[in-house]
């Protein structure tokens, strides 16, 4: 068994013009719970696409779950990869019952022409009651608030019973509740589920407190990596944010006592 | 009143052609409501309609140029809109409008009398031969089959392309896959509906299905339920107003469509939504 769940290779990412990724190498073990942090444009969420096989490198390679990713393997690979997006808007009169989106993440692993069984259904269903949704189950996934979007899409994460957990910004227009109630919730997956988790997020705010390692990311590349405690100092992150963090700090005290 | 026509063969003829294109109609029109892409049926008609005008420019089967020219612009927009290199919407107008361009070109140089062009324009349910009803029939049959086979991949993608390919799936395939539906859709009811008129009967029914239901399978059902009903009543009151055919079904579907509006459970306050205020209060 690989004690390397993802080693991704001198990754070059570019989107017409604009180089998302340069020449960016990582490894994440097995059980492993990686925090990746850095501003707006730094080649994060860029980063987990090509780790499910979206992305399309320039240069490089990535191997996931033991496979080097390749044209013809991605969709095989992405059915044992739980990838919860950013919270999109979704038109409140679609069609779909949040049970329905939970049961999504089976129809890739059951393939074609098989409909969905018993198991199926319990696997969505006790999917749901672990994210706290299960009251809401047949209501249109339009009518959800932003937090229970992103529980149903956590869920919708689950059922495919992934070996690799990849969060795009999970917390990202939430209130401060439903963003501590999420952080809650995925690490107690990541340690329930014996996952492997990569979690990206622009807000240092938003890094779940019990991180394995950090990845500090900007333009493109990886500017540190290693435990909470050597990498989040003041200096790490001021570079980081190109802002002073007592600013940030100062504002916050300002904030607080304007009250 | 006299309804002896309906024992003609012509009549029952268009009854069948009306059942079969409402519900090939229909249902694409479901893909393109729940993928808010609406013009797309406006583009692969026209793109149909010029394909057609070839065929008769170049002395070969209309209904082969029509199908050949509508895949062609499915070739196209499916991988500007998959890749996301423009819009889809954008892409659809530029091809929309090229097609367009051609059916103008191809009816100006073609010589002799318009009549057979013209007839493509606005369609003729009365004249189908039991060769137009065949080949609605298979097209019908084909979309309803791909539709119940790959219900969850469908399903997947037409709610969101990005999550489909997330969890597995082929989504690119399948939205290819739907065009190329859409074409030979609008293709099979070209001689009946006209490549005018026939994109208001894929949109329409959906939209006015849309209205209605929160539950997909539902949407489909009830979406070939108004196209096949927007065809008889169409048929209908085409026979009571001597009225064009093509025209009297559109509006029809139009009537329906303003009707599920109007009566719409999603435009009132629902029970889960309407939770007395004193209960929220802090």
């Amino acid at each position: 068994m690989d004690k390397e769940l993802i080693v991704i290779e001198n990754a070059v990412v570019s989107y017409r013009e604009d180089i998302a990724l340069r020449g960016v190498s990582l490894k994440v073990a097995r059980g492993e719970f990686v925090g990746v942090i850095g501003p707006n444009g730094a080649g994060k969420t860029t980063l987990l696409t090509v780790v499910n096989g979206l992305g399309k490198l320039l240069e490089g390679r990535v191997r996931v779950l033991g496979n080097y990713l390749t044209r013809g393997n991605g969709h095989s690979l992405r059915k044992k990869v739980g990838y919860v997006p950013q919270v999109e808007n979704i038109d409140p009169r679609m069609p779909i019952c949040v049970r329905e989106v939970v049961m999504i993440g089976r129809y890739g692993i059951l393939g074609l022409f098989k409909r969905p069984g018993k198991s199926d259904y319990e696997l969505a269903d006790e999917a749901l009651g672990l994210v706290g949704m299960s009251h809401l189950a047949q209501r249109p996934i339009g009518h959800l608030s932003g937090g229970e979007l992103q529980r149903v899409s956590i869920a919708r994460a689950l059922v495919q019973q992934p070996e690799l957990f990849l969060l795009d910004e999970p917390t990202a227009s939430l209130d401060w509740k439903a963003q501590s109630d999420i952080l809650e919730l995925v690490k107690m997956i990541h340690d329930t589920r014996g996952l492997t988790t990569l979690f990206v997020t622009h807000d240092l705010s938003c890094l779940p407190v019990a991180c394995d390692r950090v990845v500090l990311m900007k333009e493109g590349i990886i500017w540190g990596e290693g435990s909470p405690a050597e990498l989040l100092t003041d200096e790490n992150l001021s570079r980081l944010y190109d802002m002073p963090i007592s600013v940030v700090r100062k504002r916050r005290r300002e904030a607080i006592t304007a009250e | 009143m006299d309804f002896s026509i309906f024992g003609y063969q012509f009549m029952q003829n268009a009854i069948l052609s009306a059942f079969l294109g409402g519900i090939a109609c229909a249902t694409i029109g479901v893909f393109v409501v729940l993928m808010h892409m609406p013009f797309i049926g406006v583009c692969m008609s026209h793109a149909a309609f010029a394909g057609a005008l070839l065929g008769l420019w170049l002395g070969f089967d209309p209904l082969v140029g029509a199908f050949g020219v509508s895949l062609l612009s499915a070739a196209i927009i499916g991988p500007l809109a998959d890749r996301g290199d423009l819009s889809p919407e954008t892409s659809i107008g530029v091809i929309f409008s090229l097609m367009l361009g051609l059916a103008f070109l191809f009816m100006g140089l073609m010589p002799g009398t318009k009549s057979g062009a013209l007839e493509l324009l606005w369609g003729s349910i009365l004249t189908n031969t039991r060769g137009d009803i065949m080949l609605l029939g298979i097209v019908c049959v084909v979309v309803v089959a791909l539709v119940f086979l790959f219900y969850k991949e469908i399903q997947a993608t037409i709610f969101n392309r990005d999550m489909a390919l997330a969890v597995g799936i082929s989504a690119s395939f399948f939205l290819y896959g739907i065009l190329f539906l859409t074409g030979a859709t609008i293709t099979a009811s070209l001689r009946s509906i006209g490549g005018l008129l026939i994109f208001s009967l894929i949109l329409n029914p959906a939209a006015a299905a849309y209205q209605l239901t929160y539950n997909m399978k539902k949407m489909f059902l009830l979406s070939a339920a108004f196209g096949v009903l927007s065809g008889w009543v169409g048929l209908l009151f085409s026979y009571l107003f001597n009225a064009p055919s093509g025209a009297t079904i559109v509006v029809t579907s139009s009537v329906i469509f303003l009707i599920a509006t109007i009566f719409s459970p999603k435009r009132k306050v629902k029970g889960w939504q309407s939770e007395t205020l004193s209960e929220k209060q802090p």
